[in-house]
C-alpha cells in the first residue's frame, strides 16, 4: 500500500479533486442520495457480491482471456502486447459488466422499469439483455444519427424486448440521448432505475460503474502474474465516457511502475474542432450531473463531439479521468478516425480479431508506442468490444476511399 | 428591502398572488425578446423569470428546449442576456427580475464576474436548476453574499427530511415544482398543490410560487388561491413558437400574459 493512494476517491460529496459531484435537478436528488446509500450497503453485502460473481461467471462468461497477441507483437517489433478480451463477453463488449451490477441493484431497490442512453448501441444492447433476463421493462434512448449508423444494434435491442426511443434533439448522438433519459427519469422517478453506461453522471454513478468494471483490471493483474510472473509495464485503453479504461486502470493506479495511457477520439484531428477529445481539447464545466472536462464554445455552450466511433462520440469524460489527468497519474493521448481505421484493419488481418472502432483507437495508440519499446516491456490493451456492429461504418469508409481513388 | 420582498409585500397588501412569467432571453431573437420583456409588467407580470439559454436543458420539456434552440440560433449568450436586463431596467425600476438556467454557461463565464455584472445590470435573483444545496459553495453562497437572492426549487420528491436543507439558504421566494417531470408537461391536481403548500408552510415563511404545467387563466386562478405566486412558462413560450411574425410573437405573448393576469387577479385569496 503506497502512502498516497489514488484509489480512495470519491469523497463523501462524490468529488474526485475538483471533479464529479451531484449537479442535478432537485427532483432527482433524493433518489440519487438513496441510490448512493443502497449501493454502499450492497457493495459490502456478501449475498449481493455472490450473486454478482455468479452472473459474471455463468452469464457474462468471465473471466475474459488475456491473450498474447503474437502477430501484433511481431508487427510492432517492440513491446510484448497482450489483449484483454472484453469483446468475448456476452453481448460483445465490456458494457455488460456494469449492467449486471446495476440491474441487481435495481432489483434490490424494487424498481420495475429500466432506462438507459446509448451511443454505439452496445450499452443499450447490454441493458436490454439484462432487463430481459430479469423480466424488467426497458426503454433505451438513442440519437437518430446513431440509430442510422448502428441499425443492427437497434434491431438487437428490439429483439430483446426493449423499446428504442429515437432522439432528434441536437445532433442526435449520445449527449442528446442522455438528456432525454434524464428527462424520462425526472418524470418517472419513483418507478424507474436509470442504468448509466459509463463512469459519468452524478455521484454515485462514476464510482459505482468503475467498481463494476474494475473486474477487468483485477483479472488482468492475476492473469499477467500467472503468465509472466509480474505486473504490466503499461496499460492502454480508449475513452469516451471512460468506463472500460477506468475498469482496467483502477486496480493499477497505486502501482508506480505501471504507465497508464487513456486514448481519446481525435475525430478529424483536434485542430479541426471536429473531435471528441474532452481532455485534450476541452475545458472544465458542468454537464449531466458532474463537473468534468467538456467540449464548449466561447459562451459555455456544449459543442457536439465528432468521432467515427459512436461509442466515443461524447463531449465529456468521466470525472475520475478528469482528476487523473489533472494530477498527471494517467497520460491521455488522442487518435484520429483515420488512424483508428488503419489499426482496425491491421488487427483483423494479423490476429483474426475484428475489434470495435472504439477499441481500434487504443490499438492505434499501441501501434505508435510498442515499436519504440524494448521486447521485455509488457503492454496490455483493453479490447473493449467487437467490431460486428461497425461493419456498415467501415464498409462506407472503404467505399468512399475506393471512389476517391477511382 | 429587495425588489422581491417589496413586490411580495405589496401583493400581500392587495390580497392577491403574483403572476410570475417565464420567457427565454433572445427567443426568437434579441430585439423581439426585449420587446416582450419590456411589455410584460404592463401586461400584468408581477415577477419576471428570464431564461438563460443552454444547449442541454435537461429539466425542460419540448417547448422550452425549442426556445433555447431558437435563442442560441439567433446568437444569444450571457453577455447579451445581461445587456437585455440593463435595457429593461432603464424603463422599469420596480419589477423583480430573476435569471433562470443551468450552471455551465455561468461556470464558463466566471462566477464572480457573473454575480458582479448581474447585480450591476439589475438582476434580483437566480434560479439554477442543476445546483442543489449540496453545491451551495459554487454559486448560491457567493451570490447571496453579493445581495442576489437564490431561489430554491422544491419538488414532490423533496421529503420532510430533506426540505430544511433545501430551504436553508433559499431567499426571495420558494419555487414549488408541482409535478415530478420536465417543464410544460401535465399539471398537478389542486389537491396535491394544496397539500404541498401546507407542508412547505411548516418549514418556511418565504412566499411560495407554484409552477409546472399551468397554462390557462382559469388554471392560474385556481392555483393563485393556494399560494403567493403562479409561474407560467411553456404556455407563453409556445406563443412565440406559433407566431407567424415577430410582431405577432410580441402581441400573442403579452396577450396571454394579460389573460393570465386577469385570472390571477380575479382569484382573491
Amino acid at each position: 500500500m503506497t502512502e498516497t493512494s489514488y484509489r480512495t476517491g470519491p469523497d463523501e460529496k462524490g468529488l474526485f479533486g475538483r471533479f464529479g459531484g451531484q449537479y442535478v435537478a432537485e427532483t432527482l436528488m433524493p433518489l440519487i442520495l438513496d441510490l448512493a446509500e443502497e449501493y454502499e450497503r450492497a457493495k459490502v453485502d456478501p449475498a449481493f457480491l455472490e450473486e454478482l460473481a455468479y452472473f459474471q461467471r455463468d452469464y457474462v462468461g468471465r473471466p475474459s482471456p488475456l491473450y498474447f497477441a503474437e502477430r501484433l507483437t511481431e508487427h510492432c517489433g517492440g513491446a510484448k502486447i497482450y489483449l484483454k478480451r472484453e469483446e468475448l463477453n456476452h453481448t460483445g463488449a465490456h458494457k455488460i459488466n456494469n449492467c449486471i451490477g446495476q440491474i441487481l441493484l435495481a432489483r434490490r431497490m424494487g424498481k420495475q422499469r429500466i432506462i438507459a442512453e446509448t451511443g454505439a448501441g452496445m450499452h443499450g444492447v447490454a441493458t436490454a439483455t439484462v432487463a430481459a433476463r430479469f423480466g424488467l421493462q426497458c426503454v433505451i434512448y438513442m440519437g437518430t444519427t446513431d440509430i442510422d449508423r448502428q441499425q443492427a444494434n437497434v434491431f438487437r435491442m428490439k429483439l430483446l424486448g426493449a423499446e428504442v426511443i429515437p432522439v432528434t434533439a441536437g445532433t442526435g448522438t449520445l449527449k442528446d440521448a442522455m438528456n432525454e433519459a434524464l428527462r424520462d427519469w425526472v418524470t418517472n422517478v419513483e418507478t424507474t432505475f436509470y442504468l448509466i453506461g459509463t463512469v459519468a453522471g452524478p455521484h454515485p454513478y462514476p464510482a459505482m460503474v468503475r467498481d463494476f468494471q474494475a473486474v477487468i483490471g483485477k483479472e488482468t493483474r492475476e492473469q499477467l502474474i500467472e503468465k509472466e510472473g509480474r505486473l504490466p509495464d503499461s496499460l492502454v485503453a480508449c475513452i469516451g465516457g471512460g468506463s472500460n479504461a477506468m475498469g482496467l486502470f483502477h486496480p493499477f493506479l497505486d502501482e508506480p511502475g505501471v504507465k497508464i495511457v487513456g486514448v481519446e477520439a481525435a475525430g478529424h484531428g483536434i485542430e479541426t474542432g471536429k473531435h471528441a477529445a474532452s481532455l485534450n481539447g476541452g475545458v472544465p464545466g458542468v454537464l449531466h450531473g458532474n463537473r468534468t472536462f467538456l467540449l464548449q464554445d466561447a459562451d459555455g455552450q456544449i459543442i457536439d463531439a465528432h468521432s467515427i466511433s459512436a461509442g466515443l462520440d461524447y463531449p465529456g469524460i468521466g470525472p475520475e479521468h478528469a482528476w487523473l489527468h489533472d494530477i498527471g497519474r494517467v497520460e491521455y493521448s488522442s487518435i484520429t478516425d483515420h488512424e483508428a481505421l488503419q489499426a482496425f484493419h491491421t488487427c483483423c488481418r494479423l490476429e483474426g480479431i475484428i475489434p470495435a472502432l472504439e477499441s481500434s483507437h487504443a490499438l492505434a495508440e499501441v501501434f505508435k508506442r510498442a515499436p519504440r519499446l524494448p521486447k521485455d516491456h509488457l503492454m496490455v490493451v483493453n479490447l473493449s468490444g467487437r467490431g460486428d456492429k461497425d461493419m456498415q461504418t467501415v464498409m462506407h469508409h472503404m467505399q468512399e476511399k475506393l471512389e476517391k481513388h477511382a | 428591502m429587495s425588489r422581491l420582498q417589496t413586490r411580495f409585500a405589496e401583493l400581500k397588501q392587495a390580497d392577491r398572488a403574483a403572476l410570475v412569467t417565464f420567457v427565454t432571453a433572445g427567443d426568437p431573437d434579441y430585439e423581439t425578446s426585449l420587446a416582450i420583456l419590456k411589455g410584460l409588467p404592463e401586461a400584468g407580470a408581477d415577477v419576471i423569470e428570464l431564461g438563460m439559454p443552454f444547449t442541454d436543458p435537461m429539466a425542460d420539456g419540448p417547448a422550452i428546449q425549442l426556445a433555447n434552440i431558437r435563442a442560441l440560433g439567433a446568437g444569444q449568450n450571457l453577455v447579451k442576456t445581461l445587456r437585455m436586463v440593463r435595457a429593461f431596467r432603464e424603463g422599469d425600476r420596480t419589477t423583480p427580475l430573476v435569471l433562470m438556467g443551468y450552471f455551465n454557461p455561468i461556470h464558463y463565464y466566471g462566477v464572480e464576474r457573473f454575480i458582479a455584472e448581474a447585480r450591476e445590470a439589475g438582476v434580483d435573483g437566480l434560479i439554477v436548476v442543476d445546483l442543489p444545496p449540496e453545491h451551495n459553495e459554487d454559486l448560491c453562497d457567493p451570490a447571496q453574499a453579493a445581495g442576489l437572492d437564490f431561489i430554491r426549487l422544491t419538488t414532490p420528491t423533496t421529503d420532510d427530511k430533506r426540505l430544511p436543507r433545501v430551504l436553508a439558504g433559499s431567499s426571495g421566494f420558494v419555487y414549488y415544482v408541482s409535478v415530478a417531470g420536465v417543464t410544460g408537461a401535465h399539471a398537478a391536481s389542486l389537491e396535491h398543490v394544496e397539500q404541498a403548500v401546507a407542508r412547505l408552510r411548516r418549514h418556511t415563511d418565504l412566499p411560495l410560487c407554484i409552477g409546472f404545467g399551468i397554462r390557462s387563466p382559469e388554471h392560474a386562478g385556481s392555483v393563485a388561491r393556494l399560494a403567493e405566486g403562479v409561474v407560467v412558462g411553456s404556455a407563453l413560450v409556445d406563443r412565440i413558437a406559433k407566431a407567424g411574425s415577430k410582431e405577432q410573437a410580441v402581441g400573442d405573448v403579452l396577450g396571454l400574459c394579460r389573460e393570465l393576469a386577469e385570472g390571477v387577479r380575479r382569484a382573491r385569496r
